[in-house]
């Protein structure tokens, strides 16, 4: 008897220990460490605001481990303060015990707070707006995610619209920053790999009053179209206007940040039969976020906002699928959330994905930016492919 | 003989032609910073700034006679408004002299105390520049934009390659030579001319003939704040205004000066085009030329390119350091500096 109330106390034991690790926790901290000061602050305002939308829905479900509260913590990452960024994801892990962060904003933010904290620290970091190629072949040890396409991406979109559209060299200039010289180097290489000839890769400053002696170098180089990776309201605009003055180039190919009504309004009638790309997806996700987000906010979502909601979506889908927020678990499990096969998941579906995957189904999230992970955990990006026609940016197809 | 034709077209198109035109406002800029230097005996920084005021207030104009629907098509309406740019940046001329400048003249201060003076008043008006009408881009040309444009010219020519002539490249080339002109005359015939010219020279010498120094010093930045409203306007026809390039351009106004001979106005005309010359040719890349001359079926695989355009810039410093190393008064011989 004695005995037998001994094993039932031990059988008893080891039976809630086992539910004790199997515990389902009852609360999941997110930080949210975006740039709310500094030069891309006044995309961060929107962008916090979709990721919290994103976590008050799911909290709200009440699916995900059954139940459990999501409590979102902000800090400020700053845009370009290396140093301020690792300091705020220092203090949400070690005062605020996130499980863990969505961010940074910028991508040197989120260099820094990768390597000095996200990494060292064994937590999962999901930024949804960083886009230096630098990011894809960091060493993350498996913890960095975006949810923005690198600029790599956009390189090899273009490689490929230039190809197609039987362009078989092309002269190259752009802005003397980071951005344009990722994104050139990038076109070039996919341009090349792909057999084109690039004749010439060049820089040019912005604020300049005057670039004949640029548009002299790229003229006498030649090429069937000239691509232009620079700023719409800086140095790219006067490169295409001294091109069409000195009758160097007819076409031009413009990169995203080349895209905007001052630019066609600017040139006029001459700029008609160019090309260029932007991000943007046709998926019947991205209206309904923006709908989802009017409605919530009264105000239409400002850039990267819906980058911003996949990102925390995709944490919390992930969490569940682990079925704990321990990021060295969860980790593994964002591919399978993110891509196909499984049930495709679209904003404000969040909690059909957490019943799915409570349930041991498969889910594809498609999100509010058509979402395909690809490579060391980024977006493979789609890309609207422009035309100017009648001195206005038209959209041909989604790519 | 087409290929030489052609070369010749390329050497014109890229070079000669826009040469000539920034050659012209470096001249009228230089041509200003050289009167200074010579009556008032300073190197004047804020010249750069003023010529982005005196054009800033024709901008004002233009964009009042495009209201008025006024048009003198097919030359830009800017050539109207541009009497009333010289008025303004002759007023804010005056105006700091008689605030700033008198005063450290009647103390008889040093050059290197006015030329001081002259950088912090660069900054206020840069200021006032930037505070009326921003700091970005503006864009006032209207009228015919070419005179004829490379397409018309393959056109027409049946050559490969094409020349175009802006017109803002032809009004800027044609205002120079009227302004220079008139200049000259002034200086050389006329009475005034010849008592500025006198007491350039020899200050007391014309004190003692009985030059009045308060209308002389008047004079000169008369024709100062004329000549920097008149280059900063064509320069920003031809390009586009904003008020940063105008500081970046003080450099090679400075070099032109310099290498010409600072207080030597010949020596600023020939300055200027020496500086726009050699920037545009030694960054420009002579490939196609070289295809064109050279003989058949060579084609050089590299851009022949002296130097990459991002030291365009540079190229002002590099003359400027070998002039004042090997002929230290100018190409003019002005005043050792």
């Amino acid at each position: 008897m004695k005995k037998l109330a001994l094993a039932v106390a031990a059988a008893s034991m080891i039976a809630g220990a086992a539910q004790a690790g199997s515990h389902m926790p009852s609360e999941v901290r997110l930080g949210v460490a975006l740039g709310f000061t500094g030069p891309a602050e006044s995309l961060a305002a929107d962008m916090a605001a979709g990721a919290e939308m994103a976590m008050k829905e799911v909290a709200d479900s009440g699916k995900l481990f059954g139940g459990a509260k999501v409590t979102p913590f902000r800090a400020d990452s700053t845009c370009t303060d290396a140093s301020a960024a690792a300091a705020a994801a220092e203090r949400l892990i070690s005062a605020e015990k996130v499980d863990a962060i969505v961010g940074a904003l910028c991508s040197g933010a989120t260099i820094s707070i990768l390597q000095n904290v996200a990494m060292p620290n064994g937590v999962l970091l999901f930024s949804p707006s960083a886009t230096s190629p630098a990011l894809s072949t960091l060493e993350d040890n498996g913890y960095f995610f975006r949810a923005s396409p690198s600029d790599a991406r956009q390189g090899q979109v273009i490689a490929e619209m230039l190809q197609e559209k039987g362009y078989k060299s092309i002269a190259l200039t752009y802005t003397n920053n980071d951005y344009g010289k990722g994104l050139a180097d990038s076109i070039q290489s996919n341009f090349e790999a792909a057999g084109g000839k690039v004749t010439i890769n060049t820089p040019h400053e912005d604020g300049k009053g005057d670039y004949g002696a640029e548009v002299g170098a790229l003229a006498q180089a030649g090429g069937d179209i000239l691509v232009v990776a620079g700023y719409l309201d800086q140095g790219g605009k006067g490169i295409i206007q001294s091109s069409l003055d000195a009758g160097a180039f007819d076409h031009f190919f413009l990169p995203d940040a080349m895209i905007g009504d001052s630019l066609t309004a600017a040139i006029g009638a001459d700029l008609n039969g160019s090309i260029g790309t932007v991000p943007g997806t046709d998926s019947p996700g991205s209206e309904s976020y923006k709908e989802m987000f009017t409605a919530a906010t009264g105000a239409a979502p400002g850039p990267y906002s819906d980058y911003s909601y996949d990102a925390a979506a995709m944490t919390l889908l992930a969490m569940q699928a682990a079925g704990t927020t321990d990021s060295k678990v969860v980790k593994d499990h964002v591919f399978d959330i993110a891509n196909a096969p499984g049930e495709k998941i679209y904003p404000g579906e969040l909690a059909k994905g957490l019943e799915i995957l409570a349930n041991g189904g498969d889910i594809d999230y498609v999100g509010a930016t058509a979402v395909e992970l690809i490579g060391a955990g980024e977006s493979a990006g789609s890309y609207r492919e422009i035309l100017v026609k009648d001195q206005k940016n038209t959209t041909v197809r989604y790519r | 003989m087409t290929d030489f034709i052609n070369a010749l077209v390329v050497l014109s198109n890229f070079i000669l032609v826009p040469a000539l035109t920034y050659g012209s406002q470096l001249a009228l800029g230089a041509l200003g910073v050289t009167l200074v230097y010579g009556v008032l005996r300073f190197s004047n920084f804020a010249h750069g700034e003023m010529m982005a005021f005196g054009t800033m207030i024709t901008i004002f104009g233009t964009w009042g006679l495009q209201a008025l629907g006024v048009s003198i098509a097919p030359l830009p309406t800017a050539l109207l408004a541009l009497p009333l740019g010289i008025v303004g940046a002759v007023a804010l001329s005056l105006f700091l002299d008689k605030t700033v400048y008198k005063y450290h003249r009647q103390r008889k201060a040093s050059p290197v105390i006015f030329l001081i003076v002259s950088i912090g008043l660069m900054f206020f008006i840069g200021g006032l520049v930037r505070f009326i009408i921003g700091p970005g881009d503006q864009i006032f040309f209207d009228g015919t934009r070419f005179i004829f444009s490379a397409r018309d010219f393959k056109r027409s020519t049946g050559l490969d390659e094409g020349l175009a002539l802006k017109m803002t490249q032809a009004v800027t080339i044609i205002t120079a030579i009227i302004v220079v002109a008139a200049m000259f005359w002034f200086l050389n015939k006329t009475r005034t001319g010849k008592s500025m010219r006198a007491f350039s020279d020899n200050e007391n010498l014309a004190l003692l003939s009985g030059i009045n120094p308060d209308r002389v010093v008047m004079i000169t930045w008369i024709l100062v704040g004329a000549l920097a409203t008149i280059a900063g306007t064509l320069y920003g026809l031809d390009k586009s205004f904003k008020p940063f390039s105008f500081m970046q351009l003080l450099l090679p106004i400075f070099a032109a000066a310099i290498v010409g001979g600072v207080g030597n106005p010949l020596g600023a005309i020939a300055g200027g085009y020496v500086i726009a010359f050699s920037e545009i040719a030694v960054t420009f890349a002579y490939k196609k030329v070289v295809t064109y001359l050279g003989p058949d079926s060579f084609q050089p695989d590299s851009l022949v390119q002296l130097l990459g355009t991002d030291y365009k810039i540079a190229v002002s410093f590099i003359i400027l350091v070998i002039v004042l190393i090997v002929r230290p008064t100018g190409i003019f011989s002005g005043k050792t500096l």
